[in-house]
């Protein structure tokens, strides 16, 4: 489990990490931490498995890859979790993740996300993913996204004891 | 412009990011290059917005309450509902995508209480039912993005 301390970290860590000498030190004087602290915390938080990566996070779109899209499947529930593990091993889905669905209006409960620098890329690279992992037997849907109304990166507003609204990360 | 400095902290620090009292000198170390090198090249990555950040991945659903949620709203109306919905600060991405259901948004949140009381007053406002698509199960293993640096 995660306390205070870790959420704080969490927390200021949303702003990246400061790009100086010593960038754990100048996190750690913000929460009254030593170094050797910070960076004991961070890798346990890794160790745990609640924090996925500490690292570089690209911006895709600044980086060429401007179609996105968001594939849903319709599998069998039982066929979820085997499915998915095999989606997530192509370099090129981002995501992939089990959903609800939702009656006839939305039977889909498997996601995945393909970034890609055009959308023709991203649809060979769905052919590709479809014919490799037998998925052409299930209904499915490509949601490319078109206007970007709002995008804070992957922002996790930690709330802590003294609740505080966060700027844009 | 990308110089191959560029390239390669693009590349090679997504998942392996030194937790080391001085990460950057141990990068320009295992590169080859000055840390003032590594420092000034990662202000440029940050200034031109190739990346968002050093910062830290959380595992979805270990702290806090989200869900992705999605709405089927008329286009001519689309503009001023995803206004109402960026306004709130428990939204964080929100997108238009190609679909019948054309609002897509992820609301985060300290508990799922909260969540909901969020989601019903959206819902109020803006006149639309949300469809709620929590996460049950998260396949994916984040390993940072591979770049293609060709065309």
């Amino acid at each position: 489990m995660i306390d205070d301390i870790d959420s704080q970290l969490i927390e200021i860590f949303q702003q990246g990490l400061p790009v100086v000498s010593r960038p754990y030190a100048l996190i750690g004087q913000q929460l009254n931490l030593s170094e050797d602290e910070v960076i004991l915390r961070l890798t346990r938080l890794k160790q745990q498995g609640l924090v996925k990566r500490l690292g570089v996070v690209v911006n895709h779109r600044r980086m060429g890859y401007k179609a996105n899209a968001m594939v849903v499947f319709d599998v069998p529930n039982h066929l979820a979790d085997q499915i998915g593990g095999h989606i997530s091993q192509f370099g090129f889905v981002n995501l992939c993740y089990q959903r609800p669905r939702h009656g006839e209006k939305w039977p889909y409960n498997l996601y995945c996300m393909i970034h890609g620098k055009n959308r023709e890329k991203v649809l060979q690279q769905l052919d590709y993913l479809i014919e490799s992992c037998g998925l052409a037997q299930f209904s499915r849907e490509i949601l490319f996204s078109r206007k970007c109304f709002k995008q804070r990166g992957a922002f996790y507003q930690v709330c802590t004891k003294q609740e505080k609204v966060l700027s844009d990360g | 412009m990308l110089t191959s400095l560029h390239k390669q902290l693009l590349n090679n620090y997504q998942q392996e990011f030194p937790l080391s009292a001085t990460p950057y000198l141990d990068i320009a170390e295992s590169l080859g290059v000055t840390e003032e090198a590594v420092l000034a090249a990662f202000d440029e990555l940050n200034q031109q917005q190739f990346i968002s950040r050093i910062g830290l991945v959380i595992a979805p659903n270990n702290i806090g309450a989200s869900t992705l949620v999605a709405m089927a709203v008329p286009e001519e109306q689309l503009q001023s509902v995803a206004e109402i919905v960026s306004l709130y600060p428990e939204v964080n991405h929100n997108y238009e995508r190609e679909n019948i259901f054309n609002l897509w948004f992820v609301l985060i949140s300290k508990d799922d209480m909260h969540l909901q009381t969020v989601i019903e007053a959206i819902e109020l406002e803006t006149g639309f039912k949300a469809m709620q698509l929590p996460l049950l199960a998260d396949y994916f293993i984040n390993l940072g993005f591979e770049i293609d640096f060709d065309d």
